[in-house]
């Protein structure tokens, strides 16, 4: 966090992005409701000249111009996707903190899951090759070896003394 | 004087890394008792010649020494004390200084206690510390010295970073530091375990601890650099999934797969490969984050040209770290026997579970962090992943996570009985049912998951209490028992209910915080009140203030509630004048669990002033959740069976005779 902070910072003296608040007084739509969807659609899209901060974040100039974009847009009565559609087709993908499902973005939505279900099924798979293995292979598995029973035996002796209240 | 004495520690410092990392394998190689010793005294003469390196660092920042590059850059003659010490690791010269002084403690704390470890495991676990700390040695020596002078020394220095002129920085970075760093030691463990070929349930007992220690430190560091960022930063956020958090993330989620798997490793002898893998991940994971900030990747890739040779120098070590172990555990795993037959449904299976979903989360954040980077090398197109994407995919899987989570303390190991689980924690799903229906009830007609989600903490958390509950007898027989068996308890089970109990606390919080918050937005003028879930806010006025090395623009408001004044609040606004930056400082009122945050903008033409307000609802449980899990961790590091060690011989109870 120290790190974000100081990058967070770098940036900022590079891109102009003061780590203070982000929606100003001024851009405020009258209506509740609009001005609610506006909140919600700026939380998904990124201040283009910060690292990783959704318009509704940061303080940038840029962000701004893009707050009041939206607002515009959801003003002149464009719907929630007309909105996000616009300001792709204007600054590209990059825009969006949530990638579109796009054969480029196939792996980044796809492997998460995937990773779980390998790892479910690997665990499944060696699990039940272990069980066969003990349960009809090898038997002696279960038990302990004579060595083993007395070295055990010799811990057990080494482990009770110790104990004794110094 | 200072400097070059700092400098010259340092490389003595290289040199006896140099040699642990050598001659203590020669003597296991020879089964030469006296080399294999030579790791102890080195690792604890590198860790004094670091420490007084580092001393000296932190005090050429005290003294103001400009003469050297790094305090000139970071320091500032008016500067508090607090923060000229703290400067010292500001930046990132001094916070590797401090990396490598607190690899070094580590090290140093397996030397002097390690005393009950077979000699050739610490000969080498000490050896493979060597080998990190030495790369590390030669990366400050080669690309980042703290030392550097400069030919004309100028009379004032430029000042730190405002941001971090706090005493966050104090805390955080070394707590972090703390906990990366410290699972270099199981990393050392696990690759010794492969040198060596062998593995057992007692290497499992000594590595626990030291897990055990990175984890609390490492969950302590992330939530204080969490609410740190909460209210330095000033709009109130307190987790961003910003890349450089995903980086200290990523360790946590792997370490904390990996005390659950050493548990399971210790009791009953099995997971051996994986946990040996795990070791591995997490360290490599840490090394990654360390990699990632400092070499600018992340920022741009371009920032690889700004400077070359520190990144690609990183690189290098992540590559021959990584990369090594990883090929050492391709080659020798296969030579670890696997033992512990276990049915499905069991202890070791609950924790089978938590590591498959917390590898994959760990997974998922990784995956979510590296992917723009990739994709843009590969196609050059640049894509955005954000908080949203973290939500819809990290979120989930936590899901089933916390929902087995009451279960597992409950199985037995090798074969366990779900049903005689499922009705030993009846009262905490009924607990768990009625906060879903007050809170529908209560917010009839609002968020529809959020009940659910709280629903969910609240039986994790009851469910750790009953499994208190349950293994202290308390409402079967007399409390007198209860509590006689509560004190027979051992540590590490209250401490699997306490850090339990905190993740369930740390949802609640979220849950609220996210759901539940209000906000108020406006320009005020004096005598202005605002309104805000109940409280009235009236700004009373506007002062100036001259700080020691700032200009400060104090807000004073009045806070009542239902007509009753509760207490006075100034948020401001600070100016520094060398760097000519501004930040912002939120006022914070802390009612229970819930605050009221209160942060100032910029004037207006007409003197009005901008004024974000938030309150958020049990916020502080974010914060107490985690501190919970350390307790919990905390509870079980100081129980008596990882204190005393892994089970040895009978000479430990004669050495202890004679002191008598």
């Amino acid at each position: 966090m120290r790190k974000l902070l100081a990058s967070v910072f770098v940036v900022a003296m590079m891109a102009g992005c003061p780590s203070a608040y982000a929606v100003q007084p001024d851009e405020i739509m009258s209506d509740p409701v609009k001005e609610a969807r506006a909140r919600d659609l700026s939380r998904e899209l990124r201040c283009m000249v910060c690292q990783n901060q959704s318009i509704d974040d940061s303080d940038a100039p840029l962000a701004r111009d893009l707050r009041l974009l939206v607002r515009e847009r959801i003003g002149s009565g464009d719907s929630d996707s007309q909105v996000m559609d616009f300001l792709v087709a204007r600054y590209g993908e990059f825009v969006l903190l949530k990638p579109r499902f796009t054969p480029q973005t196939l792996l980044l939505w796809l492997l998460p899951p995937l990773v779980l279900a390998g790892g479910g099924l690997a665990i499944w798979v060696f699990s039940r090759r272990r069980s066969k293995a003990s349960g009809t292979a090898d038997p002696s598995m279960l038990y302990l070896t004579e060595e083993e029973e007395a070295r055990l035996e010799r811990l057990i002796a080494a482990e009770s003394q110790p104990e004794k209240p110094a | 004087m200072i400097a070059e004495a700092g400098h010259y520690a340092l490389v003595l410092a290289l040199g006896l890394a140099l040699i642990q990392s050598t001659v203590p394998l020669l003597g296991a190689r020879c089964g030469d008792h006296a080399l294999m010793n030579v790791a102890r005294s080195s690792a604890l003469a590198q860790l004094l010649f670091v420490a007084s390196s580092f001393a000296l660092l932190t005090m050429l920042h005290v003294m103001s020494d400009f003469s050297v590059v790094n305090v000139f850059e970071n320091s500032h003659s008016m500067k508090p004390l607090l923060y000229k010490i703290t400067g010292v690791w500001g930046n990132h010269e001094g916070s590797m200084l401090l990396w490598v002084f607190i690899l070094a403690l580590f090290g140093g704390l397996v030397a002097a206690f390690g005393n009950n470890l077979p000699l050739s495991l610490r000969a080498h676990v000490l050896a493979v510390q060597g080998w990190i700390a030495a790369a590390f040695y030669l990366f400050i020596l080669v690309t980042s010295n703290p030392f550097l002078r400069i030919a004309s020394p100028p009379i004032e220095g430029r000042d730190l970073n405002p941001v971090l002129q706090d005493i966050g920085l104090a805390v955080h970075p070394p707590m972090l530091y703390l906990g990366y760093v410290g699972f270099s030691i199981s990393f050392s463990f696990a690759v010794a375990a492969l040198i060596e070929g062998r593995i057992d349930a007692a290497w499992a007992r000594w590595v626990r601890p030291w897990t055990l220690m990175a984890w609390i430190f490492l969950t302590l560091g992330i939530a204080m650099g969490s609410y740190w960022a909460y209210y330095e930063l000033g709009w109130g956020g307190w987790w961003f999934w910003d890349p450089v958090e995903n980086a200290s993330l990523m360790p946590w989620l792997a370490g904390t797969a990996l005390l659950h798997s050493a548990v399971v490793m210790e009791k009953r002898n099995a997971l051996k490969v994986w946990t040996i893998l795990l070791s591995i991940l997490t360290f490599s994971l840490s090394l990654l984050g360390t990699f990632l900030v400092r070499s600018g990747v992340l920022t741009s890739v371009h920032a690889f040209a700004t400077d070359p040779a520190r990144g690609v120098f990183i690189l290098l070590i992540l590559c021959i770290f990584i990369g090594g172990s990883l090929l050492l555990y391709a080659w020798r795993a296969s030579a670890l026997k696997q033992g512990g037959l276990f049915a499905p449904i069991s202890r070791e299976g609950a924790l089978v579970l938590n590591n498959l979903f917390l590898t994959t989360a760990c997974a998922t954040v990784f995956i979510g962090t590296l992917y723009p980077l990739a994709l843009e090398v590969v196609t050059g197109d640049k894509i955005s992943v954000g908080a949203p994407f973290f939500n819809l995919t990290f979120g989930p899987l936590f899901v089933p996570l916390m929902a087995a989570m009451p279960f597992a303390p409950l199985l037995a190991w090798k074969r366990g009985d779900l049903l005689g689980a499922a009705q030993r924690l009846t009262a905490a799903g009924i607990a768990a049912l009625i906060a879903i229906a007050v809170l529908w009830a209560w917010t009839w007609g609002g968020a529809t998951l959020a009940p659910l989600a709280i629903g969910l903490a609240v039986f994790v958390i009851a469910g750790a209490l009953s499994d208190l509950a349950e293994r202290t007898a308390l409402f079967r027989a007399p409390l007198t028992t209860a509590m006689a068996r509560a004190r027979g308890l051992p540590r590490a089970t209250w401490g699997t209910a306490f850090a339990h109990a905190g993740v369930g606390v740390a949802l609640i919080g979220i849950v609220c915080e996210t759901t539940w918050n209000s906000e108020y937005i406006g320009s005020m003028k004096p005598t202005d009140v605002a309104n805000v879930a109940g409280y009235q806010l009236k700004l009373d006025g506007v002062t100036q203030r001259q700080g020691p090395n700032f200009r400060e623009m104090i807000a004073q408001f009045t806070v009542s509630l239902d007509g009753e004044t509760l207490r006075v609040m100034t948020p401001s606004k600070r100016n520094f004048t060398t760097r000519d930056s501004s930040t912002t400082e939120a006022a914070l009122l802390t009612r229970g669990a819930s605050q009221l945050y209160l942060s100032l903008g910029e004037t207006n033409a007409e003197g009005a002033i901008a004024v974000r307000i938030y309150h958020k609802p049990l916020v502080l449980l974010i914060w107490w959740g985690p501190v919970l899990m350390a307790l919990g961790g905390l509870l079980s590091l100081s129980d008596r069976r990882l204190r005393v060690g892994a089970p040895k011989p009978a000479k430990a109870a004669r050495t202890l005779q004679p002191a008598e």
